[in-house]
């Protein structure tokens, strides 16, 4: 392992020496921006190699002729100094022509990048009223890209639909840990698609290569952006902005598909999300067995990342479950922490009665806590209400 | 540069004569000394050490960052430690290494360039000094305070510290604001010292126009930072309030605006990069005419350039946050202005490159890191170029690759050039050379590690790799790697540095023949008109200086 990384680092280091600019290092290594997707992303692509092309001849130039002066004007080849250099035309005109030419250089830049600044920048508004006659100002689709620690929320309001994404683990991701989520963010392609960003809790920004663009999510703020996806793919990218301890653990995967895909999809969620909706209704009682099954997926997926999955936490920052004062002590307290948070934890208080009910029977009953309690979705309900009061 | 009207033998004299004032008024002995030191030369020494003190604790955090990043997985930290150390990675090598080195160099320098026999404030002097080994306590503690019990929990914000993430820290982001307000009043106090002192201590005759150009750029320096800082500390003040006084400044729920902090930050940010930049700028403006003996190109133009970067760095802080959703017109502005930087920092590298022209040079380790910076800087600063470009930024903003750009612009702009700086006056102030062998070693050392560990970044950053991560995907294993090598390299030849340090200034056999006042036969400037070492007071008569010619 060790030697085959060594290796693969030689040839990696050759790569870069080599084959700076060609297909093939770029292809192996990823040395470049990965292919664009969107035309933002094509136009970012275009300006990037200008400026990458343009500080490259620049930067051999300088080197250039530093080194031509470093081999030719050195004493112990005899060179006696110019004194009156700065008296030559050159020093007497060089202070107007360098920033002239640089000017000249910048304003190439800033020419070629405003046009696509623009063409990125403003997202457009409003929807497309006639879908024939689309033009580059009007949008087919909105969805809200909402940044939470360590784990995304996407919402189709048009659709009601919302998936969470979370980081899988190495066990599951293989070769794409880090860069591979649980729910990927379906997206159609061939349509413009508006995209909302904000947070919930600190600042986080969602930035996906091939797509072409990065914004801060950030609380209280709605930042915009929109993108056009032209193939069908997986495109993988993270959380870009430092949000706290698992920053590292929040991959971003956006999965373009068909026109029919994406509405097969949509008509799978939303009969999905009708069925735990109806089962959430139910005036059900659960029995302990069923709750712990549903408490144990819902822990597993949300709340281990921070507690563990064996409910040890990590402390001093999330505090352990395993024989905790609130998993083993009194009901009321341990269902308030949880539709309330504290500290870094947030209010899980949108998660359905059933699902708060099952979770917390779960924390109660396992890793050795053996309060031997079931909680209903009823209690959950109650403590709602309690909590309504409370605040009044 | 500057020449006397004296003659070298009367000149020889006047030193000779401070040398004998010496025995009778020389330094007190033992630690007061150095406490209660009111000695331009001392306290320069003391902010030296300090530099160098943190120069290796923050080297030291970097080694941890490349040894965890060496391969992916978590090997050494936990990730809340990773950040805690990659935040006071930046603390110690900015605030701790960079800007008391430089104030070292000025504290050394000023008085000897411009005919002064001290600073103009020498008990300022001393405050704005101990005021540093204070922030520095403060520092510490703010990070090895989590581990204690009730402690709370660690600094995960990096060195921007932005609001809410840093609302939500335990008390050691209280220990780092109070270290920031340390910080930020000793070198204001140093900066006010250095105005006041190349304002009124000049030697007679000598116009602002005729002062080396180290002076100049901590003139500009100076400005820079009394006009920053205070906005800073007005930033992290209400950071502290929101955190233990119920204030919502920067918290959305209370009404309050968490990119107004980012704003703030930066505000002191952008320009801090030129405070760290402009200093070393000064001393290679010596080095480069020195050892290509011929006088420094364009110092009228230099001296402008200066002043059109300090002006434009104070007004183009938002490229820091071109992701914040700012509108058009603003960002346009932005992306405008910080390309037009590249024209005075255009200008500086003609100057420099116009320097060594028809030169007739020698490579002593002060130039080779001075020929070095040449080429390295320019490079930093162009990828700056690139990601000034709006759109472009929108990928490379939060990438290994501006981790790549902001080294290439700091490691040689502001830490390579104050190492030619100590290397061309460290045989001035100690009366001993150093080794110029394993000067050599060190330079050629440093160079290749630090290619070796920032060049990769670049590849890292464009394909897709955030900064900020204890852990990534396998994908960006190879290059990681490279870097992590060059970056133990880069690490290791810091001990050769020291030992260069240690025996230049402590060991190392008496030479029987005593340093010339001119060490280098290039330099030129009144320090070398002093002995080496120079007296305890430097310029008790001031000397007559002519008008610089041009």
């Amino acid at each position: 392992m060790v030697t085959k990384t060594i290796k693969h680092s030689i040839y990696a280091a050759l790569a870069a020496i080599n084959l700076l600019f060609t297909k093939l290092a770029i292809a192996e290594y990823g040395m470049n921006f990965p292919e664009p997707v969107t035309p933002i992303a094509r136009d970012i692509y275009d300006v990037h190699m200008l400026t990458m092309g343009i500080i490259t001849i620049i930067l051999i130039i300088v080197t250039a002729i530093v080194l031509y002066a470093v081999f030719t004007f050195r004493k112990d080849k005899g060179y006696e100094a110019d004194q009156e250099f700065h008296h030559s035309w050159f020093g007497r005109w060089s202070w107007v022509l360098v920033p002239f030419l640089v000017l000249l250089i910048d304003l190439t830049i800033a020419g070629k990048a405003q046009p696509i600044l623009e063409f990125l920048w403003e997202a457009p508004k409003e929807e497309c009223s006639d879908k024939h006659q689309a033009n580059d100002k009007c949008y087919d689709m909105v969805v809200k890209i909402i940044g939470h620690q360590w784990w995304w929320e996407y919402e189709y309001p048009d659709l009601g639909i919302t998936v969470e994404s979370r980081y899988l683990p190495e066990e599951k991701a293989g070769r794409d840990y880090l860069r591979a989520v649980d729910n990927n963010f379906v997206l159609p392609v061939g349509k413009k698609i508006r995209f909302l960003q904000t947070s919930v809790d600190v600042n986080h920004a969602y930035w996906i290569p091939e797509l072409g663009f990065k914004k801060d999510a950030i609380a209280g703020y709605i930042t915009e952006t929109w993108a056009e996806i032209e193939k069908e793919g997986i495109y993988r990218g993270q959380c870009a902005e430092l949000c706290g301890t698992w920053h590292a653990r929040m991959p971003a995967v956006v999965e373009a598909v068909s026109q029919e895909k994406f509405d097969a999809w949509v008509k799978h969620k939303q009969a999905e999300k009708q069925k735990a909706l109806a089962e959430a209704m139910s005036n059900r009682v659960w029995s302990k067995d069923e709750l712990m099954v549903k408490g144990k997926a819902i822990y597993d997926v949300k709340c281990a990342a921070c507690h563990k999955p064996d409910g040890i936490g990590l402390p001093p920052v999330f505090p352990a479950l395993k024989g905790s004062k609130i998993a083993t002590g009194p009901l009321d307290e341990h269902i308030q922490i949880v539709l309330v948070g504290k500290g870094t934890m947030p209010s899980w208080k949108a998660e359905t009665d059933l699902d708060i009910a099952a979770l917390i029977t779960y924390e109660r009953n396992s890793w050795g806590n053996n309060m031997n309690q079931v909680v209903q979705a009823k209690d959950i309900k109650q403590a709602r209400v309690h909590l309504a009061e409370k605040k009044q | 540069m500057t020449t006397l009207t004296h003659d070298e033998t009367i000149g020889h004299d006047e030193a000779m004569e401070h040398a004998h004032d010496e025995a009778h008024h020389g330094p007190p002995k033992g630690i007061k000394r150095w406490l209660f030191s009111t000695n331009h030369k001392d306290i320069g020494t003391m902010y030296l050490l300090f530099a160098l003190t943190m120069l290796f604790m923050g080297g030291a955090s970097a080694m941890v960052i490349r040894a965890e990043l060496f391969m992916p997985g978590l090997q050494f930290v936990e990730p809340d430690l990773y950040n805690n150390i990659v935040t006071n990675h930046a603390y110690m090598m900015i605030f701790g290494a960079v800007m008391p080195a430089a104030a070292g160099l000025a504290n050394w320098m000023i008085p000897m360039m411009i005919g002064a026999p001290d600073m103009a404030l020498p008990r300022m002097n001393n405050l704005s000094f101990w005021i540093l080994p204070a922030a520095a306590v403060m520092l510490l503690l703010s990070f090895v305070v989590p581990f204690f019990p009730g402690g709370g929990s660690q600094i995960n914000t990096g060195w921007t510290i932005y609001p809410p993430l840093s609302l939500k820290v335990g008390m050691s982001m209280d220990f780092l604001i109070f270290a920031i307000h340390l910080l930020g009043i000793s070198s204001i106090l140093a900066s006010i010292n250095i105005i006041v002192t190349l304002f009124n201590m000049r030697a007679p005759n000598m116009r602002l126009w005729d002062m080396p150009m180290f002076c100049w750029t901590w003139l500009i320096t100076a400005f820079l930072l009394i006009l920053v800082v205070p906005v800073l500390a007005g930033g992290v003040t209400m950071l502290l309030f929101d955190r233990n006084f119920g204030t919502s400044f920067f918290d959305a729920a209370g009404g309050g605006d968490p990119v107004l902090f980012q704003h703030l930050f930066w505000f002191f940010g952008h320009p801090e990069v030129y405070v760290l930049l402009l200093p070393s700028i000064g001393a290679l403006s010596h080095v480069i005419p020195a050892f290509s003996r011929k006088p420094l190109f364009g110092y009228n133009s230099l001296v402008g350039a200066m002043f059109v970067v300090a002006t434009l760095g104070m007004v183009v802080w938002a490229h820091h946050q071109y992701t914040i959703g700012m509108t058009l017109g603003a960002v346009s502005y932005f992306m405008l202005g910080t390309i037009l930087i590249s024209i005075p920092v255009g200008l500086m590298i003609l100057n420099f490159i116009a320097t060594m022209w028809r030169g007739s040079m020698t490579f002593e380790t002060p130039m080779l890191f001075a020929i070095a910076i040449v080429i390295m800087f320019t490079f930093g600063g162009l990828t700056g170029v690139m990601l000034a470009v709006v759109p472009a930024d929108m990928q490379y903003h939060d990438s290994m690759f501006v981790v790549a750009h902001f080294h290439y612009v700091l490691l040689p702009g502001a830490l390579f050039g104050l190492y030619a700086g100590i290397f061309y006056w460290l045989p001035k102030w100690t009366g001993r050379m150093y080794d110029e062998f394993m000067g050599k070693v060190f330079f050629w050392t440093t160079t290749i590690g630090f290619n070796l560990t920032f060049f990769p970044q670049h590849f890292l950053g464009l394909a897709g790799m955030p900064r900020r991560i204890v852990d990534y995907n396998v994908q960006f294993v190879e290059f990681n790697m490279i870097s992590s090598v060059g970056g133990f390299i880069f690490g290791l030849s810091h001990l050769i540095f020291l030992y260069i340090i240690i025996k230049c200034v402590w060991g190392g056999e008496k030479s029987d023949t005593k340093l010339p006042n001119k060490v280098w036969d290039g330099a030129t400037g009144l320090e070398w008109k002093l002995s080496s070492p120079p007296p305890f007071h430097s310029w008790t008569t001031p000397p007559h200086v002519e008008h610089l010619a041009k």
